[in-house]
C-alpha cells in the first residue's frame, strides 16, 4: 500500500482474453481455500490464538452478531457518507481544474505548476495540518478524502486531454467544427479512458484516506468499530471491519469497470 | 472563371530547411489535378496549407471555396457512429440522412451504426472519403487515401473516386507515389522535387482509362521522377 499518491498517471490497462480467464477461474480458487482452511486448523488446534487473530469461523459469527444488532450498518452507512461527500468535493475540484488546465494555455500555466507541486506530498501525511485547520470534526476526514481524489483525477484527466491525437483536431479544424464542437466531440472523449482509469484510482485513494482518518481519531463509523475492537482484543471485530473496508472497495472498483464497459463501447474489444 | 486554387511564390521553410520553394499553382474548377513526387518532397505540407492547416508560409495560397480533406490515415473519431462521423460538422438539421446518401454513394449503407474500429482499413478510407465529399466541396484534397490499401481494394477506390468526382466535380488535388494511379485518375500531373514543380503532364486519354491505355505516357511520367523504365523492366 502506497502512501503517496505521486504517480498515479497509469496507462489504461487491457483486459486478459475472456476465454483464458473463464477456464482459470475455479482452479485459481484452490490456493486461497486451502490458506483459510490452514488458518481454521491453526485456530482449533491453539497455535494461532485469538488474541492474535480470530478463526475464520468466529468472523464469520461476529460478522453474523454485528449485522444482526445494527452496530455494522450504522458504521457502515456513516463511512460511507464520509466518502460520498468527501469524493463530491473532491472529484469536483479534480475535474474542475483538470478542465481548466487541459483546455486552456493560461489554465495550463497558472494551475498546472502548483498542482504538480503538492502531488508529490504524501497527502495521508497531511492530517496533523487538517486536524489543525479543521479540528477533529467530519471536516479533516472530508479534507483527506477529498485530497486523495482530487489529485489523481485532476492528473489523469489533464493527461487524457493533453494526449488527443492532434490528427483528429486537425481533420475536424478542416471539416468545419466549431471550437466547441471539437472540444466536446473530439477533446473530451479522447480523454475519457484516461479519466476512467483516474476515477478508479481515485476510489482507491478515497477508501485509503478514509481508513487512514477513521484510525486516527472517530466517534463513529467503520474506523472506530475497528478501533474500539481492539481496546477490547477482539480481533473477530476487527477483521469483520476490515473485510467491510475491501468489499466496499471492489464494489465501486466493479462499478467503474461497468461504466468503463458502457462508455467505451466504442473501443474494439 | 474564378480558379478553384490558385497558389503565388509559395514557399515554407521549417526553420533552416526550405520544403516548398516557389510554387506556382492554379487549378481549374472541376479539374483532377495529381501530384507526384518522392517522399519528403512536401506534397502533404502543400496540401496541409491549402486547407488552411499551415498559414506560416510566405507567397500566397488562395482557395476561395469549400475545401474538403481526405488524409492517409482515415482519423475518423472512434467514439462516433460512423453516420456521425460524417454529418459532424456539417451543422445540417437532417444529418443522418445526409449520412446515409453518402454512404450509399461510398457502398457502405450496412455501416451507418458501426463503431469505426470495427471497420477494415478500405471501409474506414471510404467513410472518411464520404466524409469529405458531403460536405459538397468546390476543392477536395486527398493525400494518398490509397496508400495503405491491398491492390484490389485500390482498385476499387480509383472507380468510385472517378465516379464521384464525375458526379460532383469538384477540383480534386489527389497525391499519390503511384505513377498508374495518377494516369488512370488525373487531368494533369504535376511533378514535385525538392519544393518544385519541375514538370507537368497532360493526360487527355479518353475516360474510363484501362491500364494498358496508359503505358506510353507512364514511361515519360517515370522518367521525370527519375526512372528509367526500360532498364527496369
Ligand atoms: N512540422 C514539421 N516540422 C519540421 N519539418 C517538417 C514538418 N512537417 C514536415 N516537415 C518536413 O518537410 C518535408 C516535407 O514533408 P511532407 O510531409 O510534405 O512530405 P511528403 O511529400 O508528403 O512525403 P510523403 O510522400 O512521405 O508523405 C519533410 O522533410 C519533413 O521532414
Ligand atoms: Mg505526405
Amino acid at each position: 500500500m502506497t502512501l503517496s499518491i505521486a504517480g498515479v498517471v497509469a496507462r489504461p490497462k487491457s483486459a486478459p482474453p475472456q476465454q483464458a480467464r473463464k477456464l482459470k477461474l475455479p482452479l485459481r480458487w484452490i490456493s486461497p481455500i486451502a490458506l483459510v482452511l490452514l488458518w481454521q486448523l491453526a485456530s482449533s488446534t491453539g497455535v494461532l490464538s485469538p488474541d492474535k487473530l480470530a478463526s475464520p469461523v468466529t468472523i464469520a459469527e461476529s460478522a453474523g452478531e454485528l449485522i444482526a444488532d445494527g452496530q455494522l450498518g450504522e458504521a457502515f452507512a456513516v463511512s460511507i457518507t464520509r466518502v460520498f461527500f468527501g469524493f463530491l468535493i473532491g472529484g469536483l475540484a479534480g475535474v474542475v481544474l483538470g478542465l481548466a488546465s487541459g483546455l486552456s494555455r493560461w489554465g495550463e500555466t497558472l494551475l498546472d505548476p502548483p498542482v504538480q507541486m503538492l502531488r508529490t506530498l504524501p497527502h495521508l501525511g497531511l492530517i496533523p495540518l487538517f486536524i489543525l485547520w479543521f479540528g477533529i470534526g467530519e471536516e479533516p476526514k472530508l479534507a483527506l478524502v477529498a485530497a486523495g481524489v482530487a489529485f489523481p483525477l485532476y492528473l489523469n484527466l489533464h493527461a487524457g486531454i493533453r494526449q488527443t491525437d492532434p490528427g483528429l483536431v486537425e481533420a475536424a479544424k478542416v471539416l468545419g467544427y466549431s471550437r466547441f464542437e471539437r472540444i466536446v466531440h473530439v477533446v473530451l472523449p479522447s480523454a475519457v479512458p484516461q479519466t476512467l482509469v483516474g476515477l478508479r484510482i481515485a476510489f482507491g485513494t478515497a477508501w485509503l484516506s478514509l481508513i487512514v482518518a477513521e484510525q486516527v481519531n472517530a466517534d463513529a463509523g467503520l474506523g472506530f468499530l475497528i478501533n474500539n475492537a481492539r481496546e477490547f482484543l477482539r480481533t473477530d471485530v476487527v477483521v469483520v471491519g476490515l473485510v467491510v473496508y475491501a468489499l466496499l472497495g471492489l464494489t465501486t472498483d466493479a462499478l467503474v469497470r461497468l461504466m468503463e464497459r458502457r462508455v467505451l463501447r466504442w473501443q474494439k474489444r | 472563371m474564378a480558379k478553384a486554387v490558385s497558389v503565388r511564390g509559395l514557399t515554407k521553410a521549417f526553420g533552416a530547411r526550405t520544403v516548398l520553394d516557389g510554387i506556382d499553382l492554379e487549378v481549374q474548377p472541376g479539374e483532377f489535378v495529381a501530384l507526384l513526387g518522392r517522399s519528403g518532397c512536401g506534397k502533404s505540407t502543400l496540401l496541409r496549407i491549402l486547407a488552411g492547416l499551415d498559414r506560416d508560409v510566405e507567397g500566397t495560397a488562395e482557395v476561395p471555396g469549400t475545401v474538403s480533406i481526405a488524409f492517409q490515415q482515415p482519423r475518423l473519431l472512434p467514439w462516433r457512429k460512423v453516420w456521425k462521423n460524417i454529418s459532424l460538422g456539417l451543422h445540417k438539421p437532417d444529418g443522418r440522412e445526409v449520412a446515409l446518401k453518402a454512404l450509399e454513394e461510398v457502398r457502405l449503407t450496412g455501416h451507418a451504426d458501426a463503431w469505426p474500429l470495427t471497420l477494415s482499413g478500405g471501409e474506414a478510407q471510404r467513410v472518411s472519403l464520404a466524409r469529405a465529399l458531403v460536405r459538397e466541396p468546390d476543392v477536395l484534397l486527398l493525400d494518398e487515401p490509397f496508400g495503405a490499401l491491398d491492390a484490389l481494394t485500390r482498385l476499387a477506390m480509383h472507380h468510385l473516386v472517378e465516379d464521384l468526382w464525375a458526379r460532383h466535380k469538384p477540383a480534386v488535388l489527389l497525391v499519390t507515389h503511384d505513377v498508374d494511379e495518377a494516369l488512370l485518375l488525373a487531368d494533369r500531373i504535376l511533378v514535385l522535387d525538392e519544393g518544385r514543380i519541375v514538370a507537368t503532364h497532360h493526360v487527355d486519354l479518353p475516360r474510363p482509362r484501362r491500364r494498358a491505355s496508359v503505358v506510353e505516357q507512364r514511361t515519360r511520367v517515370l522518367a521525370d521522377l527519375g526512372v528509367d523504365v526500360e532498364e527496369a523492366a
